[in-house]
């Protein structure tokens, strides 16, 4: 009955999600067709990949005609995020079934991470078990709409009037994930690290520039919150 | 694009098995083990570190526009983050950001 309730719960928590995936997901089918990807192609994207960022970077490449490897290191590079985040899920997921650990590593994006590791913050002593059923609650009603957001993208692809820019929706769906996130000191100075480091190392290719400005970033969140521990956040 | 649909797949299959590895890295490996709390520390800045970065360049140097500045994409930022910080919400945000793009791209040109 709790881990139903936990379900629920997490269903409910990733529902408002649903209209920040929808323009994403149709964003990417639109690039992807417009670039002259088949349907088949552009959802082989989005199901085997689901994270917007790295298929849109990768799609990027592809319009530039990099070499494959180029593309891939490059995507990826996007995607090393995720390690971070599975490192962040490791202490509340990883006791649980290794097919279970299987099942959130395929969901794992942005949102599903966000939502539970905030619910895992603010409720520690959650069982494994009730925190695998609130993630995938979360799971769905985002990842599905993911899928159905690409491809009705697509459908539409060749009915979007050149020249709107729409390429401008991802970063307003980025900025309203971050602006919450600056709920302390230490957040504000990660977040003003990240945009110079990004800015100052964009001499270095394939986003290794990105990930640089990252881990200066993180760094600074860290010793931050070290220095002053009666501003830090959750702990 | 000059992408073979052979290329076209081995970029989808690359990709999307080299997220799933590195989503399940830690999660896989780890298991029951206690992360230390300075690496704990570092993670809760990982998505406040990176989604800046990765959006700065996407604001200030569209492709679009071929890298140029752009007032309309400019102020839709602007107007995007003030519309967070007052609304405290996600989807107002992103309505509200997108109407004040699209907004300023027909009222402007």
């Amino acid at each position: 009955m709790t881990i139903s309730r936990d379900y629920w719960q997490g269903f409910k928590d990733g529902s408002p999600f649903i209209l920040l995936i929808l323009p994403f997901g149709a964003v990417f089918g639109i690039v992807a067709t417009e670039a002259g990807l088949n349907i088949f192609e552009t959802m082989g994207f989005s199901v085997l990949v689901i994270a917007g960022a790295a298929q849109l970077v990768a799609l990027q490449m592809m319009l530039e005609n990099a070499p494959v490897l180029i593309v891939l290191a490059a995507s990826l590079a996007v995607n090393l995020r995720m390690a971070m985040y599975s490192a962040a899920l490791a202490p509340h997921l990883g006791p649980i079934s290794w097919w279970r650990r299987g099942i959130v590593a395929y969901f794992m994006v942005d949102q599903t991470y966000a939502a539970s590791v905030l619910k895992y913050e603010q409720n520690p002593d959650m069982s494994h078990g009730r925190k695998f059923a609130y993630f995938m609650g979360v799971v769905t009603p985002i990842c599905p709409v993911w899928y159905m957001a690409t491809w009705a993208g697509a459908a539409l692809g060749t009915a979007v009037p050149a020249g709107l820019p729409i390429d401008f929706v991802v970063p307003i769906t980025f900025l309203a994930l971050i602006v919450p996130m600056l709920r302390t000191l230490a957040h504000v100075i990660a977040a003003l690290v990240s945009i110079i480091g990004v800015l100052v190392f964009s001499f270095m290719p394939f986003n290794l520039g990105l990930l640089a400005a990252a881990v200066l970033a993180m760094m600074a969140g860290a010793e931050t919150e070290r220095r002053m521990p009666r501003i830090r956040g959750q702990k | 694009m000059s992408f073979t649909t052979a290329q076209i797949w081995t970029v989808i299959i690359g990709l999307g098995l080299g997220s799933f590895l590195l989503r399940l890295s830690f999660l896989g490996i780890i298991g029951n083990r206690q992360l230390p709390e300075w690496v704990l520390r570092h993670l809760r800045y990982t998505a406040v570190a990176i989604m800046p970065g990765m959006i700065t360049p996407l604001i200030l140097f569209p492709q679009a526009t071929g890298g140029a500045l752009d007032p309309v994409r400019i102020s839709a930022a602007i107007a995007t983050i003030a519309i967070s910080f007052l609304t405290k919400s996600a989807v107002l945000t992103i309505f509200g950001g997108a109407a004040v793009l699209f907004g300023l791209h027909f009222g402007i040109g």
